[in-house]
């Protein structure tokens, strides 16, 4: 006789366990925490922004829908057109010598000598101290009254009469690259180094045993191959030089009389110090598509490169 | 319900205000509650021991009204009491009574429950405020904030009288002694921009020159507005007309293009404490600032702390005018107990509570109703001994805010983005015709009318 025993009834498993085992649904919820860290801290505040720059809300109130009124206001303001020059002018520059000085730093420090490490070390000091304080520090040292830089060269009987760092138009525009110049060359020198680190030192033996001298060797075997970390190097810089902040809002507030606003410096002062966040908005909104036409045009060149 | 209400009223008058005016004004104070609470945000003053003083009265009357107070003293360093302010409107939720700085009350005046009775029971006991405070609190027929001793100031001349006696041959002691009394008529009416402008000339030959900052700062404001004002310049009247292209504009310009000859050359990189380390510094022989310069010397230089004499600012054709920068108080429409709130107000600004603050404050707060003005302190502080006495005004001074007399609105965003110290520096720094300067400013002023 033929006994059927009861088949073992498969032991049903959880819904979590079910649910983890089907893929898609695991990588939605993987993906669930950066997308609402990132739908919380950025969409929003970004869509808030476009939705304040569009409206005629200030601090005390909530507005209403005014169209570009907000653009075309800011576009006839002497001052903000001023602020969206210098903005361009300090990216560019800032970008240059930081570019250039972080690339001669990169050679430099990619020869082998004594105390490498410690001076690559030390060289990234200005990148790691805080901007306001780093800043802070050098607002003491171009002090209109109490400069010490001027206080050496009138005691060294290098100049007469004190320096005008900060209250002349010019060189205040200057020092403020500059600062932004020292505080962003370390990034450029260390994201640098690492690119020339990858290069495979056999490339300028064999162009040194074709006769290249130095000059020849970096155009031709260094520069090619660094050119795709370099892009991305300048698209942070120029990103972060752009939308700067801090170093201006801390050295001379926009002063003297405008001469170094910035869009975000000038956007800070309408939105907050006048207290008009509807202009403040579309202020600094003005930066969005002049950002995004240098990354989309860096990040096209990049492409190429890559695909070459 | 009522009479109890009433009953607690007269209590409340008794035990704090002397049970004199206010009890006139029908309604108010309310002083009737069971374990209320109270939240303020006030203003942390920079003098040491202020905010204990406020703490202890304000938490003397919750305990004498069964009110449970919280305080929040904040800063207003990197702006963080008016982004407070500010967010709390946004939120509709908060602090129940908010300090506000000079012009807040005007951004947020819809959200501000109106504060007529509070005003109105004090006006009657103690006399009006000044026509500054007035200008700023009293706004669409109502008052939008309460005006506050607490942190507000005036901008009088800090000058070294040693020096200025010396190398100016200008003795601003013997100008404007310690004793109102005592003033020559004379002397001061002799004390205008001319005379000023000649003695900046020659303590600036001596090497000591008077320096006031014209850059993007709220000092810039307060010593050029009332500058203007005192050649007969207005920018914007209170109907909306644009006047600051006129004659007195162009005639404060010239004076100020001479005047900035004798300046060191780096006041348009000034901040507002620029002022301060000018003066301790020893080289500078005169600042426009409250006290708090003067407070900076004495810890720090206490020799050029001794020599500081406040007093009043030059004339000009239209008279004389100080800048004043007033505190105010305000409750929020959203706060939970306005009645409590208001009755706090209230007992803050009785004589007995401003006498210990303006004490506390070691004269640094300036009570906005004149009849404050006889507290000893600014008698009494020294080094030297009546060298504030002329901190409050005493003679024919008008207290003005720049952007006076233009709609308040207006007026703050003429504060706040600074054209006239631009308007100054494009003439005096950049060489430009005043004209051209005039016309810029009017332009700028035009765009933020547009709304």
């Amino acid at each position: 006789m033929e006994v059927a025993l009861p088949r073992p009834r498969a032991a049903r498993e959880p819904f979590l366990t079910r649910s983890l085992d089907n893929e898609r649904l695991l990588a939605a919820i993987l993906l669930a925490p950066a997308v609402l860290i990132l739908a919380v801290f950025i969409a929003y505040p970004f869509v808030m922004g476009v939705w304040l720059s569009l409206s005629s809300t200030s601090v005390g109130n909530p507005g209403e829908f005014v169209g570009l009124k907000n653009f075309l206001k800011a576009w006839d303001d002497s001052i903000f057109r001023t602020a969206f020059g210098n903005t361009f002018f300090y990216t560019f520059w800032a970008t240059v010598f930081k570019l250039s000085l972080g690339m001669w730093v990169a050679l430099l420090l990619n020869r082998h000598f004594r105390g490498k490490r410690l001076v690559r070390a030390a060289m990234l000091l200005p990148f790691i101290i805080p901007t306001v304080l780093s800043t802070f520090a050098w607002r003491w040292m171009f002090d209109p009254t109490f400069s010490v830089l001027n206080w050496t060269l009138y005691k060294a009987g290098l100049i007469a009469t004190k320096l005008p760092f900060l209250s002349d138009s010019t060189w205040a525009m200057w020092c403020a690259i500059s600062i932004n110049t020292w505080r962003g060359m370390p990034f450029f020198a260390i994201t640098l180094l690492a690119g020339l680190q990858t290069i495979n030192p056999d490339l300028h033996e064999a162009a040194s045993l074709d006769g290249a001298n130095a000059w020849r060797r970096f155009w031709h075997v260094t520069w090619p191959l660094l050119k795709p970390v370099t892009l991305v190097v300048v698209v942070f810089s120029v990103i972060q030089t752009f939308s700067d902040f801090q170093l201006i809002y801390v050295l001379t507030g926009g002063g003297p009389a405008n001469s170094t606003h910035l869009v975000a410096t000038y956007a800070y002062q309408i939105g907050v110090g006048a207290g008009l966040l509807g202009e403040g908005a579309a202020i600094s909104l003005f930066m969005l598509p002049v950002l995004f036409f240098v990354v989309w045009m860096q990040l096209r060149y990049l492409r190429r490169l890559e695909g070459a | 319900m009522k009479k109890q209400a009433l009953a607690d009223r007269r209590e409340f008058l008794k035990t704090v205000a002397g049970g004199v005016a206010a009890a006139s004004v029908v309604g108010f104070p309310h002083v009737s509650r069971a374990q209320t609470k109270l939240v303020l945000g006030l203003w942390d003053h920079w003098v040491p021991g202020e905010n204990a003083v406020l703490k202890e009265i304000i938490e003397a009357w919750g305990k004498a009204n069964k009110v449970e107070i919280t305080i929040d003293f904040i800063t207003s360093i990197g702006e963080k009491l008016q982004a407070t302010a500010a967010a709390e409107s946004r939120a509709g939720t908060g602090h129940d009574i908010m300090a506000f700085v000079t012009w807040d009350g005007t951004k947020y005046k819809d959200k501000l429950e109106p504060m007529n009775d509070v005003a109105d029971a004090l006006i009657k006991k103690y006399g009006p405020y000044n026509e500054n405070a007035t200008y700023l609190n009293f706004q669409d027929g109502k008052w939008v904030t309460l005006p506050s001793p607490i942190g507000s100031h005036t901008y009088p001349l800090e000058t070294r009288m040693d020096l200025w006696k010396k190398h100016a041959g200008i003795d601003v002691q013997d100008i404007f002694p310690a004793d109102v009394k005592k003033r020559d008529k004379r002397k001061v009416d002799a004390w205008d921009w001319k005379m000023f402008l000649a003695g900046a000339k020659k303590v600036h030959a001596a090497g000591f020159p008077a320096g006031m900052s014209i850059a993007e700062n709220t000092d810039s404001n307060d010593w050029l507005g009332p500058l203007f004002a005192s050649y007969g310049s207005t920018f914007v009247t209170p109907k909306g007309d644009i006047t600051i292209e006129s004659n007195a504009t162009l005639e404060a310009l010239e004076y100020l293009k001479e005047l900035t000859k004798y300046l060191p050359p780096d006041i348009y990189a000034w901040d507002d404490g620029s002022n301060n380390r000018w003066l301790i510094s020893g080289k500078g022989s005169a600042v426009i600032n409250p006290p708090s310069a003067w407070t900076v010397a004495k810890r720090d230089q206490p020799a050029v702390a001794a020599q500081v004499w406040h007093h009043d600012a030059p004339r000009g054709a239209k008279g004389r005018w100080r800048g004043s920068l007033p505190f105010t108080w305000g409750v929020w429409k959203f706060a939970k107990n306005k009645s409590a709130a208001k009755d706090l107000l209230l007992h803050l600004g009785q004589k007995e509570q401003q006498w210990k603050l303006i004490t506390a404050s070691q004269g640094y707060d300036m009570p906005q109703q004149n009849s404050f003005l006889d507290h000893p302190i600014w008698q009494e502080i020294e080094p030297p001994k009546g060298g504030q006495y002329n901190y409050p005004i005493r003679g024919d001074e008008k207290l003005i805010v720049c952007g006076y007399p233009a709609k308040q609105d207006l007026a703050a965003q003429i504060y706040t983005r600074y054209p006239i110290p631009h308007m100054v520096s494009r003439v005096t720094q950049k060489g430009e015709n005043p004209k051209e300067a005039m016309k810029w400013a009017a332009k700028e002023i035009a765009t933020y009318m547009r709304g």
